[in-house]
């Protein structure tokens, strides 16, 4: 199933490329520009790493009519709107800004770039020449916990949560939703490092969980080092970002991979045909911007079949991780059943929903 | 065999050839480091020292960078010159950022001519209030400030991360880690049209003033250097050694924490997670690369803002990765601190 | 309930040790009158060159031989500039800060998404078998016990032998030490390259037994903490351990706090560690003569025999 995304998108893609086979060729003679601002090193093999894949995806299909720039490890503060307005005044056409930090610095410097295309990563501010766009990675944070919520022994999954921010809390909620219905008895226990990026301090936070119960761990920061710990103690683990299995071949039952390929070449296509327009893209598992490695040969067949089921609900719209009846952590029923919750208020979800342990720091 | 003798005074002639020195020095060794790495080396001398300077913006840019760092490594300076090592300048100016933005915050609706000056009394208190800790710790329990002034920046850093995830959270912003944005009344004022040139940077030069005048005309600056030279000493040019660190210490938090409100009030607009790419520490260096003194922090400032400028322009000129221009920001510092040797010592062959 | 509070020693001891190398050897460069400030850098080298060496030659020993060099070398840069050359030590070490994380960075370029299976535990006969002492004393890698022999040769040459004596006196006062026919240079130059070898094998724990990968930045402000520790240390290597295993403690113990669900906002719960210390710190800097006793007092500044 894994591959027939994959396959979707190489055929649109395609597709496309065929439509405007002679424009492209009109225009070869001027490569497009494409421009990235990081917030990490690209060498941090998380989230930074990611969008430097996808950066490469674009290399690799489009060749010589793109020539592709990145800055890395840009501080979210006064600094990114002059690498931004510098990505602009350069030359380049189509500039991603890839962490939330960038948004009202890249507003500013669009509206003094009316013919620079912009795409600024999970934020919520538009403009006619600056599209937003973002990945659903709840809906892998539901099949993971439909995985745990079958898998756990001891009934204690352990997340470990970067910064307890609407982001973060989405996953952690969709995880223990798609946990509880098919375990009721199955607890989360969150520990918040404070810190995208801190793989000693990961480590000792998925130490801590483990030795308080936890026989499945998660993860919200970047590095693979919770999972080697989970391999280490011999419990399970889910990738984050990327596919981890190497720092964990045992311990990783599956990764929720970052996939930003599919969207920068075709972003970059649409600027190429002259078709950009400023869009929210928020997508998932469906396009491919939410992708799985295969599972880990320790996934039982049922467990199988039962994240497969919930993928393809997923994909084909049967299924929501947010569908009601939901109870947050009073009892207080804050979805009616048969309704899900719309894309403003998964935006800004602070609430922990029931089966979370302890409150959320406000 | 090549030995270093003492000079019977500093040579002021090397004050000035030393740092044209180091910067041929770094131009060889840049000319090895990108030759081994396969980079264009006139491209790559081009994007780091005159690319970014060479338009208006990037010169206003350049002041953007720099004040921060001079106004806290003016007072710094002072501070280091009376041996009292406060290195959490960092700290102090998320706190002097954190306290400003609050008076912003609160007279959010309110557009009178009197938010901005309140910003920053409650910005330079802040930072005081931030460098207070340490120099009570220092005074009454002999605590060394090294450890406390580093410790709290951590704590500083936490704090705000807090306080913009909860209590000081934009609440139209849909729960995302940052507060509003602040109102016209409360950004300083442009003083360059078409770029983010900002009345902070007038205050850095304003500094720079003060410091060379408190140093060099005056009884408290007097009694801060000898009681960097000799403690003992210093105990009788009227301040006693507790007060000294007081005005040390409370001198640096002050500036850190003016620094700090000049970035959310100045280029940034709001309060965020992370406010400063590590100013109040870059600072430090700031201050020894100016040999402790007002006016060489000024040149100091602007040659680090100019690094920084350097390195991103490489990454978008040339595809350097980052991690070149740490390595040839580094070689640079070494150069030029190395070189300053010249201006003490007199280099004899024997 | 024994077994959570054996598996939560572990995890401190593994979050103390490179603490405790990175800091046992700043205490060294500090008490010969030196403060290096680079120790960030040099534990980024340490940790990108061991993970390299580790990864490509097979050998784990080989990795920490790596680290340990790497830290000297980059020590040696330091010492050749604020020793030789009497650049500000301070501004050096900040420089050396800032060019060990490049540095790092552009070595460890290749080695990202590499992974390496770690040092391993080791095992003696009998006494690792031991019920709950075995696993609590007798079951750690190499460089843990590396880093107890370390703290007790250094406490052990500082305050009973010639070289400790020697290093001390030119800490205190270099030109007493000079008078007296004591190279002060040289003295100097072993202790910071000494210190470098420790930072490099703190930064070799790091990426081979801590958290055996390379990332960059790895050390995320560790060496910060080490040189904090040494002031806590007030210049004693036994409280040095003292601290260094204070904070790993209550870094986990915070982490636990959380995982049981104490109603603390977790930015609160982190500050924790770095509180503590101050706190600690204040109760025990009253006696101020003990601090006298132990501060080297021409730390920081600059030596040159014509002077």
């Amino acid at each position: 199933m894994y591959r027939e995304t994959v396959l979707k998108c190489v055929l649109r893609v395609l597709g496309f490329t065929l439509l405007t086979a002679t424009a492209l060729t009109a225009q070869a003679a001027d490569p497009v520009k494409v421009g990235f601002v990081y917030v990490g090193p690209v060498g941090d093999h998380g989230w930074t790493y990611r969008h430097d894949i996808g950066r490469q995806a674009i290399e690799t299909r489009f060749g010589d009519q793109v020539e592709t720039t990145y800055v890395e490890s840009v501080p979210e503060g006064a600094d990114a709107e002059r690498v931004i307005r510098k990505l602009a005044s350069s030359g380049n056409d189509l500039i991603f800004t890839t962490s939330f930090g960038y948004m009202n610095p890249t507003l500013k410097v669009a509206r003094d770039f009316p013919d620079v295309k912009f795409e600024h990563a999970t934020g919520y501010k538009r403009a006619d020449n600056l599209s937003t766009y973002a990945s659903r990675f709840y809906e892998g944070r539901a099949v993971i916990g439909t995985m745990a919520g079958m898998m756990t022994k001891t009934n204690t999954i352990g997340y470990i949560g970067s910064f307890p921010i609407p982001e973060v809390v989405r996953g952690i909620n969709a995880f223990t939703i798609a946990m509880r219905k098919v375990n009721p008895d199955a607890e989360v226990k969150v520990v918040w490092v404070n810190s995208w990026y801190d793989p000693g301090k990961e480590a000792d936070a998925a130490k801590a969980l483990i030795d308080q119960g936890a026989d499945i761990i998660t993860q919200h920061t970047d590095s693979p080092a919770p999972l080697q710990v989970a391999e280490e103690r011999g419990v399970y683990g889910f990738g984050q970002a990327s596919d981890m299995s190497a720092f964990a071949p045992k311990a990783q039952l599956t990764s929720i991979i970052d996939n930003w390929d599919p969207y920068y070449v075709a972003r970059t296509q649409a600027l190429i045909d002259g078709t950009w327009e400023s869009t929210d893209t928020w997508e998932g598992i469906a396009s491919g911007m939410v992708t799985f490695p295969e599972y880990s040969v320790d996934v039982p067949d049922d467990v199988k079949a039962a994240a497969d089921v919930v993928r393809e609900g997923i994909i084909d719209g049967s299924l929501h991780p947010f569908q009601g009846p939901i109870v947050n952590q009073a009892g207080e029923e804050v979805l009616a059943e048969g309704s899900v919750f719309d894309d403003k208020t998964l935006l800004g979800m602070n609430f922990y929903v029931q089966g979370v342990q302890g409150d959320l720091p406000k | 065999m090549i030995a270093l003798q003492r000079r019977a005074d500093p040579s002021r002639l090397m004050g000035y050839l030393a740092p044209l020195l180091a910067l041929g020095i770094t131009l060889l060794a840049g000319l090895v480091l990108f030759a081994v790495l396969g980079v264009p080396v006139a491209a790559a001398f081009y994007a780091f020292f005159i690319e970014p300077v060479s338009t208006l913006y990037g010169l206003a840019e350049l002041g953007v960078k720099a004040a921060p760092l001079i106004i806290i490594g003016v007072a710094l300076s002072i501070g280091f010159r009376a041996q009292v090592w406060n290195i959490g300048a960092e700290g102090q100016l998320i706190l002097g950022a954190i306290t400003g933005a609050a008076v912003a915050l609160v007279f959010y609706e309110n557009d009178g001519w009197y938010v901005l000056p309140l910003m920053i009394l409650a910005s330079v208190l802040g930072g005081m209030a931030w460098a207070g800790i340490p120099a009570l710790l220092k005074t009454r329990f002999n605590v060394n400030e090294i450890l406390t002034s580093l410790m709290l920046t951590y704590v500083a850093a936490l704090l705000l991360s807090w306080l913009v995830s909860g209590p000081m959270r934009d609440p139209d912003g849909f729960n995302f880690p940052e507060s509003r944005l602040f109102h016209d009344a409360a950004l300083l004022p442009r003083i360059l049209q078409g770029t983010r040139l900002h009345a902070g940077t007038l205050v850095a030069l304003g500094i720079v003033l003060a410091g060379w005048v408190l140093l060099s005309r005056t009884l408290l600056g007097f009694a801060l250097k000898v009681n960097g030279a000799a403690p003992r000493a210093g105990a009788y040019a009227a301040f006693s050694q507790t007060r000294l660190i007081w005005i040390a210490m409370l001198m640096g938090g002050g500036c850190a924490g003016l620094a700090g409100l000049f970035e959310v009030a100045g280029p940034i607009g709001q309060l965020l997670p992370s406010i400063s790419p590590g100013y109040g520490f870059t600072a430090i260096i700031v201050a020894f690369l100016g040999r402790l003194h007002p006016l060489g922090v000024l040149f100091a400032g602007l040659v680090m803002a100019l690094t920084y400028l350097g390195g991103e322009t490489a990454q978008i000129t040339l595809n350097l990765p980052l991690a070149v221009t740490g390595v040839f920001q580094g070689l640079l510092l070494f150069f030029l601190l190395a070189t300053d040797v010249l201006i003490n010592y007199r280099v004899v062959f024997k | 309930m024994n077994e959570t509070v054996m598996l939560t020693i572990l995890t401190i001891v593994t979050a103390a040790t490179p603490l405790v190398y990175a800091a046992i050897g700043e205490l060294v460069v500090e008490r010969s009158g030196v403060l290096n400030l680079g120790v960030e850098g040099m534990m980024l080298g340490g940790a990108v060159c061991s993970f390299a060496t580790a990864h490509y030659t097979g050998s784990a020993a080989l990795g920490i031989a790596a680290g340990l060099l790497a830290g000297v070398l980059l020590a040696l840069i330091f010492a050749f500039l604020t020793l030789s050359l009497q650049a500000s030590q301070v501004a050096t070490g900040l420089a050396l800060t800032i060019f060990g994380i490049g540095l790092s960075a552009l070595i460890g370029q290749p080695l990202v998404g590499i992974a390496f299976s770690g040092l391993p535990s080791l095992h003696i006969p009998w006494l690792s078998d031991l019920p709950l002492i075995g696993r609590l004393l007798f079951s750690h890698d190499v460089l843990v016990y590396g880093s107890f022999l370390l703290v007790g040769l250094v406490a052990w040459c500082l305050n009973r032998t010639r070289a400790g004596l020697v290093l001390r006196s030119v800490g205190d006062s270099h030109h007493a030490a000079h008078a007296l026919g004591i190279h002060v240079v040289r003295v100097r130059y072993l202790a910071t390259l000494f210190g470098g070898a420790c930072a490099g094998l703190g930064g070799a724990y790091l990426s081979m037994v801590y958290t055996p990968m390379w990332v960059e930045n790895m050390s995320a402000g560790r060496g910060w903490i080490a040189l904090a520790l040494v002031v806590f240390a007030v210049w004693q290597p036994g409280r040095l351990l003292l601290g260094a295993y204070l904070f790993g403690g209550i870094s986990i113990l915070q982490l636990h706090g959380q995982a049981l669900g104490i109603n603390v906002p977790s930015q609160l719960m982190s500050m924790l560690p770095y509180v503590t210390t101050i706190l600690v710190l204040v109760l025990i800097s009253r006696d101020r003569g003990r601090i006298r006793r132990n501060a080297p007092a021409s730390i920081g500044q600059a030596f040159h025999p014509t002077t």
